[in-house]
């Protein structure tokens, strides 16, 4: 290489077989550089090239002995950093810049070694010559006219008739991407019903203890859910029961409440609303209770829990469903009957 | 090829070539190399946006890989014994509790999940700004339309490999984004509700979606992008590069390196780059931290929830979107989700894929172009995409407004009803301003043809008068100067001809008129021969005028044998020779 | 100044200005906006506990809350917020109000320990309230991490975020950062629901899920970030940030250095 590139003033160009197509530039200036010119600095250039693949074999080196070195959970106070992983950062830089170094040689060796004199190519026609198109003309027409394409009305009617609908099974299949046992409810009706109805215990999340009025103070919260849910969890094997019944109970002073879903839903200022965002499903508990807004962190919906959980702000439709409550003989707070609308997203059968 | 080269000198360059000879007997190898070994390549930096992506996502692929050895694509609930603490104990899916052994147990585990999710985001980021590239220099046009359609359904790919692969980890975080995706299945008319069962085998979540997901992410998703990414370079090698223009640069030749060995070492090189900056990035910035976001459940939720950054302006459509919900006959429409999560994107990626088209019918334009437009030529297309640009960064903003009002002491109510507002009016201001900057620029271009470039030298004339020192222009910037070709707009159609016949097209070809119109109108034309002889007339009598100065600059010593003149007395006449060569060509 | 002026006309100089500009008005508002009201100086006092507080109560607090403590149109009544209440807002510097907001912001305390403390004994002197938790009920040492990790996450992160760095509320206010909240203030927070922040009690809540929370926080306070730089725990948004300036500016600077012609 090094033969090459000192000889002053090499391009591509000057070296480059007639056949490659190419040929130097004929209006752009060459300005050699200081290492086609200068060996020293040829040689100054070889080295960097060379040092810089050699690091990288250095860091590979290093890498090992770190994979085997440290500890998996062991940390390292960095300056900027922090206190940070030390296995990770050590791996990653010694990798990166094992990797960053083969680069970088390779194209300092391009920039300060190769010839650097810009050639010219030729661009060619890219449709093809009339003959070819002819040609291929005459060979499609030979071959319509042997197969009969044209002829056979029938055959090619029916033809395009399989080719339709031959891929049909391969969609009708697709059905049973969701099995449903026979007589399992239509999607409109899973998604409208929950697994609270008249007498549901309403317990802690994730604790699942009853809770009596008085363990909510007035601007208290906490996140509930129906009494047989855990039981529910674990028969079904699955999450579904939970995205649809979860809950917040809020306390406000009675005289606070401006309007709900239905009369007498409270308990003594306690409502009971949805935890599920009728916009886009995202479960909401962001709330003030000083306002008694429910704010949505995925897109922002606000809703007035004061007010029937009607939308204040935001893209959501739909007021959040309210769940009516009382307590039992035991003083337990229950729901007094199933949510009266669907929770969570809009759907198309929804109504 | 195939006999003993005299020029082989070592035993391994002797073994290569054996090598060489034995696959070409059997699959005419050398044929290609003969012709491409050879090939030039048009060297500027932005023509490596692209490779940027590509080589990302070979990056993308190699981590991948690393990670299917690990990772469980299962929604059966375990409980996490790893070594994370804050976790121990807790209920969780498989899916999730593999993502936490990755990152925790698996030696440089978190390293490859980092760099798997760090060269997806760059890949999405390269791909977005090569198209920038692209547009706003017409490589677009003929003959590439095709790879640019390629390229529109490259990005969407992408950016469904990015949200499939994010859903992974069953984190909570990622979990949101699923219900999210979920509610806007859900609101698609007739279909959605239906669609939604079937995608997540019954209600939500369910416990099929994450393996249904993870066939998609590692052998749908990736599978056609290798397939789409191989026709797009075939079609980058066929066509052949585009190039900016430049001295000896014209439509009809490529102006570069050759492949081997000056294209082969930088493109390779620069592939060790991309792969070093990801794994540095990767060792030593987070992202993702799973074990922060906790299991996935449907009844919990962060503040602070946000997509990956190229959902960032879905995410924010749907917050800005007004809450509009129509029911009808029984049924529910909600355009609060279906106009920004459906129709909007649907809208924006098919206008993006038809652009090429829409552009060279409206200005009827045929011609092959190799040689690229520099944007300031074209001020309605790159108008039209700073507009798309500021669309989408407001639509970005809306995804981050919480963090916005947070870290600027602003509230999210405002910065949502600002982008209300600004989403219909910035964007058509960019338009203008834009477009009006482009005009200016080619002003300047054209005075820079007639009077050379203004060199902030100013002299006293001995009468006391004030004069900036004006030089030509080099033959670089005379070369990219004089590339612009000067379009005339389409002619208004005539309504009905001399024998009285209406014409059949005529409101479609008056609509055309009128968009051509609208492109390229107001552009500024290059200067005639005529005017550049006038200029030259003008520079002539003004040098002549001047020219007991040269004799007073010359002598002045402030001037630090810069050697500049008022008017460089050969300028008019370099201008103009240069000018006629261009021209010709 | 030649250098400069026959510079003046290149693009460069024109994101320079640009720059320069941005930063300016970035220094000028972040200086107006880390104005923090100096300091006041705390005099001891001989009085009784309760006394005292009296006096501090009249002098700094009874222009908002009235003289009796029971509110007016600028703060809200006292009587029964309990000795907690007090000690939360005024030992994080919510109180005294520094300016009217939607929000009072946590800064540096105006009273010091006694004096706080003595605002405490009056207010909790004139209804009984939620007191003040002992070492006993903040004492975290055997509570369950992963356990409270899980309150956290149900009770906590949909306004603290998950890493407890705050998140955004209505109208401009704002869940605050836990990052330097103490177990004490977490505590008398969870009890008191301070201005937006809900009441979490003790029989839905009980000392022990509060200890496993506070536990947790204490954790994220002090976690390393085994991924390397923490970009602020905030989530995809930084990090898009991060992406789009760091790590694109630097492919793209070395795409420049590659199609740069060698010297």
């Amino acid at each position: 290489m090094t033969e090459i590139s000192t000889g002053p003033g090499t391009g591509a160009g000057e070296h480059a077989p007639a056949k490659l197509g190419y040929s130097p530039v004929a209006d752009i200036p060459h300005r050699p550089r200081v290492a086609d010119t200068d060996p020293k600095a040829a040689r100054r250039a070889e080295r960097q090239v060379s040092s810089m693949f050699m690091l990288s074999m250095l860091f590979v080196v290093l890498f090992i002995i770190a994979f085997v070195a440290i500890d998996k959970s062991a940390n390292v106070y960095l300056p900027v950093f922090g206190v940070v992983g030390a296995m990770n950062i050590t791996l990653g830089f010694t990798m990166g810049a094992a990797i960053f170094l083969i680069g970088a040689g390779a194209i300092q060796w391009a920039k300060k070694l190769m010839p650097d004199v810009e050639v010219v190519q030729e661009r060619h026609d890219l449709s093809s010559p009339a003959e070819a198109t002819g040609e291929a003309a005459a060979n499609y027409e030979r071959g319509k006219e042997e197969s009969g394409f044209a002829r056979f009305k029938i055959i090619r009617r029916t033809l395009i008739g399989a080719m339709v609908l031959f891929p049909i099974p391969l969609i009708v299949m697709l059905r049973d991407l969701w099995i449903s046992p026979p007589g399992s409810p239509s999607p409109s009706e899973l998604l409208t019903t929950t697994l609270w109805k008249d007498g549901t215990r309403v317990v802690t999340d994730p604790t699942y203890l009853p809770i009596r009025p008085e363990d909510i103070p007035v601007g208290g919260l906490v996140s509930a859910a129906p009494a047989d849910l855990e039981e529910v969890q674990i028969a079904e094997g699955n999450l579904n029961a939970r995205a649809k019944a979860a809950i917040i109970l809020v306390r406000m002073d009675p005289a606070d409440i401006v309007s709900q879903q239905g009369d007498g839903w409270d308990y003594q200022g306690i409502v009971a609303y949805s935890k599920i965002c009728t916009h886009v499903g995202c479960p909401i508990a962001l709330y003030e209770q000083r306002t008694h807004h429910l704010l949505c962190p995925c897109h922002q919906s606000t809703f007035d829990l004061a007010d029937s959980g009607n939308v204040v702000f935001g893209p959501a439709a739909r007021r959040m469903p309210q769940l009516p409550i009382g307590v039992d003989v035991e003083g337990f707070i229950v729901a007094k009957a199933p949510f009266a609308e669907p929770v969570g997203p809009s759907f198309w059968e929804r109504g | 090829m195939s006999t003993t080269n005299p020029t082989v000198s070592s035993p391994i360059e002797a073994a290569g070539e054996g090598v060489a000879t034995y696959v070409d007997q059997r699959v005419g190898s050398n044929k290609f190399l003969s012709r491409n070994l050879g090939k030039v390549f048009p060297d500027h930096w932005s023509f490596m946006l692209g490779e940027i992506a590509l080589y990302s996502f070979i990056v993308v692929l190699l981590s991948g890989v690393y990670l299917t050895l690990f990772y469980k694509a299962s929604m059966v609930e375990v409980i996490y014994d790893g070594s994370y603490v804050p976790l121990k104990g807790i209920e969780m899916s498989e899916a999730y509790s593999s993502s936490l052994d990755i990152s925790f147990d698996v030696r440089g585990g978190l390293l490859i999940r980092q760099m798997h999710h760090w060269a997806a985001l760059i890949f999405i980021a390269a791909i977005a700004v090569h198209m920038f590239r692209v547009f706003f220099t017409g490589a677009f046009r003929k003959p590439r339309e095709f790879n640019w359609i390629i390229g529109v359904g490259l990005a969407t790919l992408a950016l469904a490999a990015g949200f499939s692969g994010y859903s992974l980890p069953d984190d909570l975080l990622s979990g949101t984004g699923l219900q999210i995706a979920r509610g806007i299945v859900q609101s698609i008319p007739i279909v959605g509700t239906w669609g939604a069962f079937l995608l997540f085998g019954g209600e939500y979540p369910g416990t099929d979606f994450i393996s249904r997901l993870y066939g998609i992410h590692i052998l749908l998703v990736p599978g056609l992008i290798l397939a789409l990414v191989t026709v797009h370079l075939m079609l980058v090698w066929t066509q052949k590069h585009t190039q900016f223009p430049g001295p000896g640069r014209t439509n009809s030749n490529v102006v570069g390196y050759p492949l081997m060995p000056v294209y082969m070492a930088k493109a390779g090189g620069f592939f060790f780059i991309v792969f070093g900056v990801c794994t540095l990035i990767a060792g030593l910035v987070t992202l993702n931290p799973i074990w922060i976001f906790g299991p996935y459940t449907p009844d919990q939720v962060s503040a602070g929830s946000q997509p990956d950054w190229y959902i960032g302006w879905l995410d924010g459509a749907l917050r800005i979107m007004p809450n509009i919900e129509t029911y009808l006959f029984g049924y529910t429409i909600s355009w609060n989700i279906l106009i920004p999560a459906v129709i909007m994107p649907g809208i924006v990626f098919t206008a993006l894929a038809l652009y090429p088209f829409l552009e060279a019918w409206v200005t009827g334009d045929k011609r092959e172009h190799h040689l690229l437009d520099r944007p300031r030529n074209n001020p309605t297309r790159t108008g039209i995409g700073v507009m798309a640009i500021t669309f989408y960064g407001l639509l970005w903003i809306g995804g981050g407004n919480d963090i916005i009002a947070t870290s600027f002491n602003l509230t999210i109510n405002s910065i949502t009803w600002f982008l209300r507002l600004t989403i219909f009016v910035l964007p058509p201001i960019a338009f203008v301003v834009t477009r009006r900057i482009c005009l200016a620029l080619q002003r300047r271009d054209r005075d820079k043809l007639l009077h050379g470039y203004e060199t902030g030298r100013v002299l006293r004339l001995p009468h006391g008068e004030f004069i900036e020192v004006h030089e030509p222009i080099n033959y670089k910037e005379m070369a990219v100067i004089t590339s612009k070709t000067d379009i005339t707009p389409l002619p208004a159609p005539v309504k009905v001809d001399a024998d009285g016949v209406a014409n059949p097209y005529y409101r479609l070809k008056s609509m055309r008129a009128k968009l051509s119109h609208f492109f390229y109108a107001e552009n500024i034309a290059k200067p005639t021969a005529a005017e550049i002889e006038a200029a030259q007339h003008h520079v002539a009598h003004d040098a002549a005028l001047e020219a007991p100065l040269h004799a007073y600059e010359d002598a002045d010593e402030l001037r630090n044998g810069h050697g500049g003149v008022l008017h460089h007395l050969g300028m008019a006449d370099t201008n103009s020779k240069q000018f006629a060569e261009r021209t010709e060509q | 100044m030649k250098f400069l002026a026959a510079r003046r006309r290149q693009p460069v100089v024109a994101l320079a200005m640009l720059l320069f500009a941005l930063v300016a008005v970035g220094g000028v508002y972040a200086a107006v906006g880390t104005v923090r009201p100096a300091e006041a100086a705390g005099a001891a006092s001989s009085e009784t506990q309760v006394e005292m507080g009296k006096q501090l109560y009249l002098e700094g607090c009874s222009s908002c809350h009235s003289l009796q403590a029971q509110g007016s149109t600028n703060g809200p009544t006292l009587i029964g917020v309990g000795a907690a209440a007090v000690d939360f807002q005024v030992a994080t510097g919510r109180m005294p109000l520094a300016a009217p907001g939607v929000q009072a912001a946590a800064g540096p305390p105006q009273y010091n320990k006694e004096e706080t403390a003595a605002l405490a004994a009056y207010v909790s002197s004139l209804a009984p309230g939620p007191a003040i938790p002992n070492a006993e009920q903040v004492d975290f040492g055997s509570a369950d991490v992963a356990e409270g990790g899980v309150l956290f996450r149900v009770n906590c992160q949909q306004c603290h975020q998950a890493a407890g760095q705050g998140g955004a509320l209505t109208q401009g206010k704002y869940a605050p950062s836990l990052m330097n909240a103490t177990p004490v203030q977490m505590y008398e927070a969870m009890i008191t629901g301070p201005q937006s922040m809900p009441v979490f009690s003790d029989s839905t809540l009980p000392e022990e899920d509060k200890k496993a929370i506070i536990a947790y926080v204490d954790y994220l306070q002090n976690a390393a970030d085994p991924g390397g730089l923490s970009l602020g725990r905030l989530g995809p948004v930084t990090e898009g940030l991060f992406l789009w300036t760091a790590v694109f500016g630097a492919l793209i600077a070395v795409a420049i250095w590659v199609g740069i012609k060698a010297r």
